[in-house]
């Protein structure tokens, strides 16, 4: 047990300052390095509580895919950092109010934990017992049975997330010549085929 | 008091283990990664009619140990104006995530370091990893064409793996399991290169893209944008670079093997085929899907941006959803759902 321990502590405290880093480093693309350092070490974390399912997607989703488009957008930004700075004192109050407002609802939580340790109990029923099924199975075997209709309805609310995306950003420009490689393929005597011996050349 | 021989047994012991096994999958693919340069310089020569390596060692067979000697006792510049933690810390980003996959290969029955349950998502989310080496190396390096090369080369990356994904599922619903020894172990009768065969070539082609090699090279676009990304790295930086994009390409070829060639089983199980050792088998395999991988940046053309583009949203992602939803579909008419 030693090595998870020390494990945990080292996943734990690495993610607790790099997401420090993220709010205090100067340079944006270095907040963004450094919040896909979180990411790993909090599916290093998932890994260690035996969510290996859960571990990787983290991984894939956030990391591979998330992350990446933010620091596609991160690095094309032109930002003026001592402007940048100057705001600062202006949003402190609804950071803080943000910041208090996870705070109490993190103390609920944790204090639910504390004074009904059995409340848990009640909401991982349909969790089949870990050591019998791997988690992706379990996973599965919860989100399309038991919630399939929220499971639906998230897909849902995604599609017309990305369809209002769409909407919102496309726009028809005149005079743009698009290449059609069908047709191209398609057209007759502009391309032959010669049947070259091998190991000559043409 | 500390009793030692609960350490020795449980931490010390293992972790010695733990050290060999890695060290016996690193140094061979370290080897393999020097020689795919020299195999790569000998096939594209033969298929140019040209000689290739010859000069150092018998049929130049030293040329990659003299290039690599040659990269590191040279001087390694780091720009003015370059983010210096980040310019040095991209190639070796990019060496580690090509090494770190390797933990979970099965290269014979039994034969793999670490046996998740995940393994294909663990592979999978290492592949996805690779983009940041190039995006930070081009960011880093305060320039130009490094730069344009990164964006390219990030756009491009997260538009394969899309469809990448959607292959890998395809194959999972038919093995029913993540684990890639169950993978294997699934295509006993019939490689998954037979039932799905479209599934297969779209993975290959994703796979070039994703590993940034002809003919989507277009982050290195020599011709246009001088060399992409690493553009002003040099000795032994640059030397990771190419190395980690080489430990890549085997990586990805070994994850084809797997998915779709039947890791390490013979072609048929019978006499003479399965005297011959699985691992054999398997690095035959990945040799031959290298090959491919040579082959096809001897004889196409580099894509436009555009059509790259194309080709992973248009083609490709459609493609490969409707194969997803049609294998679902026969698998659950024929009541072929796999059971574990």
């Amino acid at each position: 047990m030693i090595i998870q321990a020390l494990a945990f502590y080292l996943f734990a405290a690495i993610t607790v300052a790099s997401g420090v880093m993220v709010i205090s480093a100067r340079n944006p693309v270095h907040s963004v390095l450094f919040l896909i350092l979180a990411f790993f070490n909090a599916a290093g974390l998932f890994v260690l509580m035996g969510a290996e399912f859960l571990a990787m997607i983290l991984i894939v989703v956030y990391v591979g895919a998330v992350a990446v488009l933010f620091l596609f957008v991160v690095m094309m930004l032109d930002i003026n950092f001592t402007e940048l700075r100057q705001g600062f004192l202006q949003y402190l109050p609804i950071g803080a109010l943000v910041g208090i407002i996870l705070l109490v609802e993190l103390i609920a939580v944790v204090g639910a934990w504390v004074v009904a340790p059995e409340a848990g109990l009640a909401t991982s029923l349909p969790i089949p017992p870990p050591d019998q099924v791997t988690n992706t199975q379990a996973l599965g075997e919860v989100l399309y049975t038991k919630y399939i209709y929220l499971f639906q309805t998230a897909g849902l609310v995604l599609l017309v997330a990305m369809i209002g995306a769409i909407v919102l950003t496309l726009r028809q420009r005149e005079g743009v010549r698009r290449q059609n490689i069908g047709e191209q393929v398609s057209r007759e005597a502009t391309v032959e085929v010669k049947n070259v011996p091998s190991g000559s050349g043409i | 008091m500390v009793d030692w021989i609960v350490l020795w047994d449980g931490y010390a012991w293992p972790g010695i283990i733990i050290v060999a096994q890695v060290l016996l999958i690193v140094v061979p693919l370290l080897l393999a990664v020097a020689y795919l340069t020299y195999a790569e310089r000998k096939v594209i020569a033969a298929m140019q009619l040209r000689k290739g390596p010859n000069v150092v060692g018998y049929f130049g067979l030293m040329q990659p140990i003299a290039d690599a000697v040659k990269l590191l006792f040279k001087e390694t510049i780091l720009p003015a104006g370059a983010n210096k933690v980040v310019f040095i810390m991209a190639p070796m980003l990019v060496f580690i995530l090509g090494l770190v996959g390797w933990a979970v290969i099965p290269f014979d029955e039994g034969w793999v370091l670490a046996d998740i349950n995940v393994g294909i998502l663990y592979l999978f989310a290492i592949s996805s990893l690779g983009v940041y080496g190039v995006l930070m190396a081009g960011w880093a390096s305060n320039s130009k064409y490094p730069f344009l090369g990164a964006l390219r080369a990030a756009a491009q990356m997260v538009s394969y793996e899309v469809s990448m994904g959607f292959v890998i599922i395809t194959v999972l619903i038919v093995v029913g399991s993540l684990n890639l020894t169950d993978i294997v172990l699934a295509q006993k009768d019939l490689w998954f290169v037979v039932p799905l065969l479209p599934m297969f070539v779209v993975f290959f082609i994703s796979t070039l893209a994703e590993t940034n090699r002809s003919p989507f090279d277009l982050a290195e676009g020599e011709s246009e944008i001088v060399a992409g990304f690493f553009l002003e790295y040099s000795s032994f930086t640059f030397a990771l670079f190419f190395m980690g994009e080489y430990a890549n390409m085997i990586l990805m070829s070994a994850m084809t093997t797997i998915l779709f060639l039947g890791g390490w089983l013979p072609i048929i199980d019978v006499a003479p085929f399965n005297w011959i050792p699985g691992i054999v088998w398997f690095a035959g395999k990945v040799a031959l899907v290298l090959f491919c991988f040579l082959w096809v940046r001897a004889t196409f053309p580099r894509y436009r941006y555009d059509q790259l583009m194309r080709l992973g949203w248009k083609v490709f992602l459609p493609l490969s959803l409707f194969w997803v939803v049609l294998t679902a579909g026969v698998v659950v008419a024929f009541d072929l759902v796999p059971r574990n």
